[in-house]
């Protein structure tokens, strides 16, 4: 009982600290809402700064200068001179190498939770000469490439998901630090790129339920199991294409689809008020997340309720979409992460 | 036009604590090695013999194991390797601390951290051992070619850091974006050359081997220590002479001036200083700049007899001009020199006395050859004359290799060996006077030098090293006579070359036969010479010269801060300029295009960047279907001439028509 103030006061520094921060780099870095794309890499946008390397040399030539001026070399102050002066060069070469750059969102197909998401990025270098050892940052993780003269690069940077929800790709960092690793330039931006975080599913689900409305299963259903042919209907896009009436197509007729009843099949009714009361919210979104999966392998149709959103049975790859995304935003817990 | 390619940039990369250490590319290594190589070379010269064979032991190693595609060696053995090293150093020097150890300590560490480079921390502590080093020989030697292989190590070594940057580019764009940078170093580097506010140091005293190992004269002088400089062409100094150069025989340049003698060796005594001279210059006069190559001793070697000058110079009483400290930097004065100058009309009696002294128990034979001439009696300069004429007629052989003579020298060379160079010479005649009864003392220094007929300087070498005599006579003060002239008056006239006897042994660049290879040295001397004026002569005095040339007049560190930081902005944004412009591709058809699809977005219809001409232009014309024939039109004749076979100029200007005649509304 004593820690929960201590508690809430640890969570109330960290939000401030957040915030300052948050509010930092929006001064500095003008990074706010999403930017529009295609983000071009101007000269206001990039800054530069020594890495641990330059401060490192830049030790080293104030122990060569002091050299030079006791023991009087001249050419000492020469070389001295000449390597800062490299040094010097270098921050601009190190800004030339990311200016002009331009920075398109592409696209992140939706992933389930703990896997990565994959955002990608097109990249453009304008400049008839190569721009060398890049890397693009976000979520802590990176990607190197290097881009080739008037080259067009898709770069992916692979995130690790740890919540169900939507993700965006938040704040981004494009740096070098071409040429002598002496100085970092980079360039902070926010794309427009997020992804859908579908929950964890299950690992080893319990096998997926039947439809309340229809019990006393064992009887012949008109679900779409693909054990005996019982009937065609209209083609839709998300069908497989074995199923395709071809022959009926043949004969010039309209894409039909042939349906087959499976035994003990009819529509999986997913209930988010069936399961068990002792799972938790997230463990029920798995569980769900687990049957749509499973139901989709097994070629049936689904319906999925859930407290405020019911979806009425369907099957393929849309509807697949559909039920998950639902379950990816259900009752999310705070603020979506890393919209700002 | 974009080569349009999708890369899939690598997999997802470990979390940076497991990152394993990337392993090196061998273009990396061999950068460094390059690098390396080049800068440890110079050095062989100056390390003893043992240092430079294990550093290309090293060096070897290292480039066998890279040709090999072996893995460094074990830590332990590196470990082990350090500690004999350093063992080696200390037992080679005495001691750690001071500037020749300390050098070849850093050379052995720059060797052995090439043999365990692992990583990118590896590559650029040796990248930064390399530049220690590339100072470090100029401790020694900052001529043009050292100058010349440090630029070369400084490029090898950036291009070994670019290589590490930048792994995949070509060796030949790593070379050339390395020089690229040293170009754009350059700039700076002048800058700061010129206006970095100069200190004079050392800013504190110096380890005692700062100054180790210059040759030149000493303040001792015994029996072939000056002919052990004669083979010597190294420079001891230049003068530049700004009117008429005084004839060779007035060449007279003094250096220490030996009075006390203990039968074998001559030797300095103390004679007091003051700020000006103890003479009243008198007599013709020769304005000439110095260039006084370190000598780690305080005389200055100036031509006799110095006059006051601007510089804050000592005078002996000895007619010495004396620095404040010994020289350690290679220094230019600016200097008069009165040669008629008459000197000590009034010398004190000590100076006189010690002046006469002789050691018991050596030379007795030259007494008695003394006593001889003084018998008939006469004044001082009777008594000379008649020792000059006594010498002249004994058939004394000048030589560069005299023998080596015994305890009673002076006797052995003048009955016995009759073989003798300059000091064998001045001592023997200055123990002669001595003994006659005449004041006389020893002054070594150089005598003559050679003109550079490209700049016209006087050169003088450590071969021009010379001994004469001073002798005191009442009424003359003190005269100068020059014994060896009596054997050899060449010597005096035109050098030690032509003073030799026929048939000895000549430095090769001393021959008088191979008129080519004089001429070459003679234009090296004078490119070295002009090197060291203008760019190793560059203190603090010559940066106040300057500013006052460019039109500062008051100097301070202000004013030069502010200088350098203007230079530096300018030059900054000179650089930044040309980072800023880009080289786009010049393509017409392009521009043309880019510049409708931007018209088109502020009219509110931005071009996805995922559609293409075609698609766009039906979005358009379903958006805008006034001119809906006009904007497919013109979409199309774009995908025409962009993707179609063929394309003429005039295409592209039709083009640019229509889209400059379409209106929008």
């Amino acid at each position: 009982m004593a820690f929960a103030p201590l508690s809430l006061a640890k969570s109330q520094v960290e939000a401030l600290r957040t915030s300052v921060r948050h509010a930092l780099e929006r001064w500095l870095f003008r990074v706010g809402r999403p930017d529009p794309a295609p983000i071009r890499l101007h000269q206001r946008r990039i800054y530069v700064l020594p890495t641990t390397a330059g401060f490192g040399l830049a030790a080293a030539l104030l122990a060569m200068l002091i050299a030079s001026i006791n023991y009087s070399l001249g050419l000492g102050f020469a070389l001295t001179f000449l390597i800062a002066g490299v040094a010097v060069a270098s921050i601009v070469h190190a800004f030339r190498n990311l200016v002009g750059l331009s920075v398109r969102p592409g696209r992140c197909p939706p992933v389930f939770c703990g896997g990565d998401a994959r955002f990608v990025f097109l990249i453009t270098n304008p400049r008839r000469s190569r721009r060398a050892a890049l890397r693009l940052r976000a979520h802590g993780r990176h990607t190197d490439f290097d881009l080739d003269a008037a080259d067009i690069a898709t770069v992916e940077l692979a995130c690790p998901t740890s919540r169900r929800g939507p993700l965006a790709v938040g704040r981004t960092i494009l740096e070098t630090c071409w040429p002598l690793g002496l100085i970092r330039a980079w360039s902070v931006f926010v794309p427009d790129l997020g992804c859908i975080v579908y929950p964890q599913p299950e690992a080893e689900p319990p096998p997926l339920p039947v439809a309340a409305s229809t019990s006393g299963g064992g009887r012949r259903e008109h679900g779409e199991g693909d054990d005996d042919f019982s009937g065609l209907r209209p083609h839709r896009d998300s069908d497989s294409p074995r199923h395709v009436a071809w022959k009926a197509v043949a004969r010039g007729g309209p894409m039909l689809t042939k349906q087959y009843a499976g035994l003990g099949g009819g529509d999986a009714l997913l209930d988010w008020a069936e399961l068990p009361p002792a799972l938790d919210d997230e463990a029920r979104l798995s569980r769900l997340t687990a049957w749509i999966l499973a139901a989709e392998r097994a070629g049936r149709r689904y319906a999925l309720r859930l407290p405020g959103t019911d979806i009425a049975a369907a099957q393929g790859e849309v509807h697949q979409h559909r039920c998950l995304q639902a379950l990816a935003l259900h009752r999310l817990a705070g603020p979506a992460q890393d919209v700002r | 036009m974009f080569a349009e390619r999708v890369r899939r940039a690598g997999e997802p990369p470990l979390s940076p604590g497991t990152l394993p250490a990337p392993s090196l590319t061998p273009g990396q290594g061999l950068w460094l090695l390059a690098a390396a190589a080049v800068t440890l070379a110079p050095h062989t010269a100056y390390f003893p013999p043992w240092l430079s064979g294990l550093c290309t032991l090293l060096l070897g190693w290292r480039a066998w194991l890279s040709w090999q595609r072996q893995p460094p060696p074990h830590r332990l053995l590196l470990l082990a390797l350090t500690l004999a090293s350093a063992v080696g150093v200390r037992y080679a020097f005495g001691h750690f601390f001071g500037k020749d150890p300390g050098v070849a300590l850093l050379a052995l560490l720059l060797c052995l951290k090439l043999l365990e480079i692992r990583r990118a921390r590896d590559i650029r502590s040796a990248v930064l051992l390399c530049f220690f080093m590339q100072l470090a020989i100029f401790f020694e030697d900052q001529s043009l070619p050292v100058a010349a292989l440090a630029v070369c190590g400084t490029w090898l070594a950036i291009v070994a850091l670019l290589a590490l940057a930048d792994p995949n580019a070509g060796h030949r764009a790593q070379l050339r974006t390395g020089a690229l940078l040293l170009g754009h170093g350059m700039p700076f580097m002048l800058m700061l050359f010129l206006l970095f506010p100069r200190v004079q140091g050392p800013l504190w005293g110096l380890p005692a081997d700062a100054a180790s190992a210059r040759s030149g004269l000493s303040d001792t002088m015994s029996p072939g220590s000056i002919s052990d400089l004669g083979e010597s062409p190294e420079i001891a100094f230049r003068a530049e002479f700004t009117g008429p150069l005084p004839e060779p025989a007035a060449r007279y340049w003094r250096g220490p001036v030996l009075t006390q003698f203990d039968g074998r060796t001559w030797r300095t005594s103390s004679s007091p200083e003051s700020a000006t001279p103890s003479y009243t210059p008198a007599g013709r006069r020769f304005d000439y700049r110095m260039t006084l190559e370190p000598h780690n001793q305080r005389w200055l070697l100036a031509l006799d007899f110095p006059g006051p000058a601007a510089a804050a110079l000592r005078f002996s009483s000895a007619n010495q001009a004396l620095l404040p400290r010994a020289l350690q930097s290679r220094s230019r004065f600016e200097l008069s020199a009165w040669p008629d100058t008459p000197t000590g009309l009034h010398e004190s009696t000590v100076v006189l006395a010690a002046a006469l002294t002789l050691p018991d128990g050596y030379n007795p034979r030259s007494r008695e050859l003394a006593a001889r001439l003084t018998a008939g009696g006469g004044s001082d300069a009777a008594v000379l004359e008649r020792v000059i004429a006594h010498l002249r007629g004994s058939d004394l052989t000048y030589t560069l290799r005299p023998p080596l003579l015994g305890r009673h020298s002076v006797d052995e060379f003048l009955f016995d060996v009759r073989r003798g160079f300059c000091e064998h010479f001045a001592s023997a005649f200055t123990v002669l006077m001595r003994a006659a009864g005449v004041p006389a003392r020893v002054v070594a220094g150089y005598q003559g030098g050679e003109v550079n007929p490209i700049d016209g300087n006087l050169v003088v070498r450590q071969s021009d090293a010379h001994a004469w005599t001073e002798v005191w006579l009442a009424g003359r003060g003190w005269v100068r006579v020059d014994p060896t002239a009596l054997a050899a008056p060449q010597r005096i006239a035109a050098g030690l070359a032509a003073a030799l006897p026929e048939g000895e042994a000549l430095p090769l660049m001393m021959r008088q036969d191979l008129g080519w290879l004089r001429d070459l040295r003679h234009r090296w001397d004078a490119l070295s010479n002009a090197w060291n004026q203008r760019v190793l002569g560059y203190n603090p005095d010559r940066q106040r010269e300057l500013l006052a040339r460019l039109g500062f007049a008051r100097t301070d560190w202000t004013m030069l801060v502010g200088l350098l930081s203007g230079i530096t902005v300018a030059l900054l944004g000179a650089l930044l300029a040309w980072a800023s412009w880009q080289r786009r591709a010049r393509d017409p058809l392009e521009r043309n295009w880019q510049a409708f699809c931007s018209r088109m977005a502020r009219a509110g219809h931005p071009r996805a960047p995922w559609e293409g001409p075609m698609d766009y232009g039906l979005r358009l014309a379903a958006a805008l279907p006034q001119q809906a024939d006009a904007l497919l039109e013109i979409t199309t004749t774009y995908a025409r001439l962009r993707y179609g076979a063929a394309r003429e100029r005039a295409d592209i200007r039709a083009l640019k028509r229509q889209m400059d005649e379409l209106e929008l509304r």
